[in-house]
């Protein structure tokens, strides 16, 4: 891969070397808009066909102030012609709209890798609030790397000056001039971006106006400048689309899939959805996309708690319709005693976890996989319920159905993990065919078992009848006391209980045989070292095997979608391999459960920074482990 | 389907469990029990369609002892499920049954937003003023200085009042019984007969760990002077001439506030009683308020002033949202800007612009 110095050298752009990929960093205050230039950026990228990832990372606070550190706000985005999988290590390009921006992400920065700084921000004050003593754009501080610095605030103020804004509000389009300089290297198109700014400002379209000026601005500025100190002219960037399969395609957050994935998951089971949910980052997003779709029968109930919220499904659930909630970790702690609940009662529920760092309150805005051991063992008593967990944005979809189906053949709660990352990450989608999925239709109980009722009667899956109240002929009772076996009443005797909890633990294990075997992303089955991942790591673990890999070392990547009950063949599958490693955003979550379940070597590469693994971090423990 | 026709005229027998009651001898909640049994064949109620819904505690058990369909769930949390049940299936009757500690410590949050939004059910809050389940401690509308196990030198804080909680959280019926009363039946009917939330405080005499603790007005003996049971449209007199005269409660318009009158010769109008109207919320207001000593306990109905229920007006925004729209998630998947890749790899489509699902 080529990197940004290679690039950036006059002896690269002489050669007109395309990069495989470039990653770039939009950087500025919580208030200056990165996160949308952002956005806009990637859908012109995905436009230009280029296969992309982004990293969005905000701070929590909404408006923190203005010009400090912890106000930064940042939007990364890989984009390139060959298979990208993450949102890449560091940038080749980062845009500082100030100075607290430069000075939190410059050192992400490649060497060699360009800066640029809009000036009219690197006032004494915000120097001072970055604490730069001296203005890093004049001291020297930056040889290792390329800087274009120029006043973007007053270009900005230029370009809107006829639409006759207030200051403040001419600045604020100073990221649409940004947009426009970055759409100018890049080589992509602005039209998407003029539509779009037509109809987000439909009401007021002198602001619509305005923007546009400064997109056209900074994008005209980037092709007629003749700008900085040594002379350096913007350098513009052709990026060929990635190899593709054939079909319709456009961009997704994991959020959208999530949602989109839940509806599929009702319509093939034929059921009404209905969705409990409280607000809480980075969850509410699923539950906002989801409020606006009730043409596909689904309910959206904001309760007035997480607990509220689980316990509606649970109740909507027992009323005969798909229940599902959604929360990050401190929810989904608030739900733990409703879980019990509906795994007692033998309910079907789908619960989403989009997990972010904690504990407690932890790190709301960043992205962590550190709520497994929640997920799989925090409930009080022996509470299984089958977990599922999802790579990408993309593979959310197919995930948030499969948990559909799991939940409703086999009337149980599951969990479906997803992460901030993933919540709020893009990426190109090759719009599924709905057909392709197979249907799992529920079939309520309408007539009592020869021999009188039985509700916790069971199928060859230990199933139990999903009954719905208003049925004739089928009133009963159910509660989270330990129930009869067969015929569900109170029970408390030893034998009864010692039953219904081999049931329980037994149905769960029993999902396994409805899962595929686990599959080998990349390498043999069997060999010197396997990578072993979940969630959202897919894409730097599928990186640093690949890059293992061509240069001939013996590495293979697993990555597991089951997490409980995991694949059949998986114990077999992992001893045979030598080493096994297994990086996580967590302590080493997974590594105890593989562990626990097969009594293999599992050795952890643990982060708990907030922030995705490098594809570096990952391939030096291969090298480690292989040498 | 199946074809079990019900019987014409259902009976309070109808609506019996094969289940054996497990209350404590003498304990309120047979009493309530039959009350509800009683009531249910009255207002026409089908099993098939009557879920009772109830938390944790002595009164949470009772939908096992009801012959319809029945969630006994977790502690407080018994009106969050009961509104999913109620907006997966608006057609249901729902009944929540909770106690003092179930609806107003651990589920208080609960019984508030359930009454806000006026969900359309009936919640019969079980009031015996401490924890029976757990062994006696002191609960959230105990009296100050109950001694427990919990509280062995009496209890510091100043007890919840369950109506006047029900009525500050915005509830549109508000219902006073006790569990032995011959009037249950009739509130319960009430409460039935209201659409939305209705909440009915009954008291519940806890044999066991806080005996005769209603004994003051439910008393039979005296319980002309003691109770004052509120009729629509009718004056809110109380006591008899056998019994020291015939009382009213009338408005002291100076300060603002309820007083006990004297009426003479039945001339209540002389003694400015008040005439009950259901739909007064101000006097509602000091009707759950009033206090017991000075006063006797208002029972019966003390406002009824229905409005819209939540499940009415999410269904109906449902279906406005909807309206026009069809379910293609096929389509729905391809909605914002797409693009194709083909053997033409060129055609970059920007889809339907505006469309709402822009990244």
């Amino acid at each position: 891969m080529a990197s940004a110095a290679e690039i950036l050298t006059p002896r690269a752009t002489e050669g007109a070397l395309s990069p495989e990929s470039v990653v770039v960093r939009f950087a500025g205050d919580s208030g200056d808009g990165m996160q949308l230039t952002g956005g806009q950026f990637t859908l012109s990228t995905a436009l230009a066909g280029n296969d992309l990832a982004t990293f969005p990372d905000f701070p929590a606070e909404i408006r923190a102030p203005q010009g400090t550190l912890f106000g930064v706000s940042a939007f990364q985005i890989n984009f390139g012609s060959s298979d990208i999988t993450t949102a890449g290590d560091a940038p080749d390009v980062l845009v500082a709209m100030n100075p607290a921006a430069l000075k939190t992400n410059v050192k992400d920065l490649k060497p060699g890798g360009l800066i640029i700084a809009d000036t009219g921000e690197f006032t004494k004050r915000n120097l001072e609030k970055a604490k730069y003593e001296v203005s890093p754009l004049e001291d020297g501080s930056l040889g290792q790397w390329r800087v274009l610095s120029f006043d973007i605030s007053q270009l900005t103020m230029d370009s809107v000056k006829p639409f006759g804004l207030g200051n403040k509000e001419a600045l604020r389009c100073k990221n649409m001039w940004t947009l426009g300089l970055a759409l100018w290297m890049f080589d992509r198109s602005r039209e998407p971006i003029i539509a779009w700014l037509k109809a987000k400002f439909a009401k007021a379209p002198e602001l619509a106006e305005a923007n546009i000026a400064a997109l056209n601005a900074g994008h005209a500025y980037g092709e007629t400048a003749e700008i900085g100190a040594e002379g350096i002219t913007l350098p513009q960037y052709s990026l060929a689309a990635a190899p593709q399969p054939q079909g319709l395609y456009r961009t997704i957050t994991g959020a959208d899939s999530i949602a989109y994935g839940l509806v599929a998951g009702a319509q093939l089971a034929q059921l009404p959805m209905f969705y409990g949910g409280y607000p809480i980052t980075p969850a509410s997003a699923v539950l906002h996309s989801l409020s606006k779709l009730k043409e596909f029968g689904v309910t959206t109930f904001q309760a007035e708690d997480e607990i509220a919220a689980i316990a509606s499904a649970i109740g909507a659930s027992y009323a005969g319709q798909l229940g599902v909630t959604c929360s990050s970790g401190p929810g989904i702690a608030l739900k733990g005693e409703a879980m019990g609940l509906a795994i007692m009662t033998e309910l079907p529920l789908v619960i989403v976890n989009v997990q972010r760092g904690g504990p407690s309150t932890g790190l709301p805005t960043k992205t962590e996989q550190s709520d497994l051991y929640q997920a799989v063992y925090g409930r009080n008593g022996d509470a299984p319920l089958p977990v599922i967990a999802a790579r990408s944005p993309a593979d959310a979809f197919e995930c948030a159905i499969e948990a559909c189906r799991i939940a409703t053949q086999y009337m149980t709660p599951v969990i479906l993990l997803s992460d901030g990352y993933i919540a709020n990450a893009a990426e190109p989608w090759k719009v599924p065919d709905v057909s392709s999925f197979a249907p799992f239709p529920v079939a309520f109980m309408e007539q009592a078992q020869e021999g009188g009722l039985m509700p916790y009667a069971r199928d060859e899956k230990l199933k139990r009848p999903w009954i719905k109240p208003g049925t004739p002929g089928l009133m009963h009772r159910i509660g989270g006391i330990e129930k009869a076996q067969n015929s569900g009443h109170i029970d408390y005797s030893p034998a009864n209980h010692q039953a219904m909890t081999d049931i329980r633990r037994n149905k769960v294990a029993g999902v396994a045989n409805s899962i595929p075997d686990q599959t080998v992303e990349q390498g043999a089955a069997g060999g010197k070292l396997a990578v072993v991942g979940w969630g959202s790591t897919f894409g730097p673990i599928h990186q640093a095997v690949k890059r293992a890999r061509a240069k001939g070392q013996d590495v293979s990547h697993i990555h597991i979608r089951h997490i409980w009950p995991m694949p059949n063949n998986l114990g077999d599958l992992l001893k045979s391999y030598d080493k096994i490693l297994v990086p996580e955003m967590n302590t080493g979550q997974l590594k105890t459960v593989l562990r626990d379940q097969y009594l293999v070597d599992a050795r952890p590469l643990n982060k708990t920074s907030g922030q995705p693994f490098r594809i570096a971090e990952i391939e030096a423990a291969i090298e480690e482990l292989l040498k | 389907m199946n074809d079990m026709t019900p019987p014409q005229k259902m009976t309070a027998k109808d609506w019996e469990t094969d289940q054996e009651v497990r209350w404590c001898p003498g304990c309120g909640d047979y009493a309530i029990l039959k009350a509800v049994q009683r009531t249910l064949p009255e207002i026409g109620a089908r099993p098939e369609n009557t879920v009772f819904v109830s938390g944790i505690g002595c009164s949470s058990r009772f939908p096992y002892y009801v012959e319809s369909y029945g969630f006994h769930t977790i502690h407080g949390r018994a009106p969050a499920v009961a509104t999913g049940v109620k907006l997966a299936n608006p057609e249901l009757d729902v009944w929540i049954i909770t106690g003092d500690g179930d609806a107003l410590s651990i589920g208080g949050n609960h019984t508030m937003h359930v009454l806000r939004r006026n969900l359309n059910c009936q919640i019969l809050l079980f009031n015996n003023e401490i924890y029976g389940l757990t062994k006696g401690q002191y609960s959230p509308t105990s009296r100050e200085g109950t001694k427990s196990p919990s509280t062995p030198y009496g209890s510091v804080d100043h007890p919840a009042k369950p109506a006047a909680f029900a009525l500050g959280a915005g509830a549109r019926f508000v219902a006073r019984g006790f569990d032995v009363s011959k009037n249950l039946p009739d509130v319960l009917k009430a409460a039935y007969a209201h659409k939305g939330a209705a909440f009915v405080e009954i008291f519940q005499n806890c044999i066991v760990y806080n005996k005769d603790v209603f004994e003051d007005f439910a008393a039979p003996k005296g319980a002309e002077d003691r109770q004052l049971w509120l009729k629509d449209g009718e004056p809110m007199l109380f006591g008899s001439d056998k019994t020291g005269g015939v009382k009213g409660i009338a408005l002291d318009r100076e300060n603002l506030c309820l007083k006990v009158v004297d009426v003479l010769d039945g001339d209540w109008q002389a003694a400015g009683v008040i005439v009950h109207d259901v739909r007064n919320r101000s006097i509602a207001h000091m009707l759950v308020e009033m206090p017991f000593g000075a006063f006797p306990m208002a029972l019966g109905v003390l406002y009824d002033d229905p409005a819209p229920s939540f499940e009415e007006g999410v269904i109906a925004q449902n279906e406005a949202a909807a309206k026009g729209k069809t379910p293609d998630l096929q389509k729905l998947l391809s909605l914002g800007q797409t693009w194709v890749v083909g053997p033409e790899t060129e055609a970059a489509d920007a889809g339907s612009a505006g469309s709402g699902h822009e990244l």
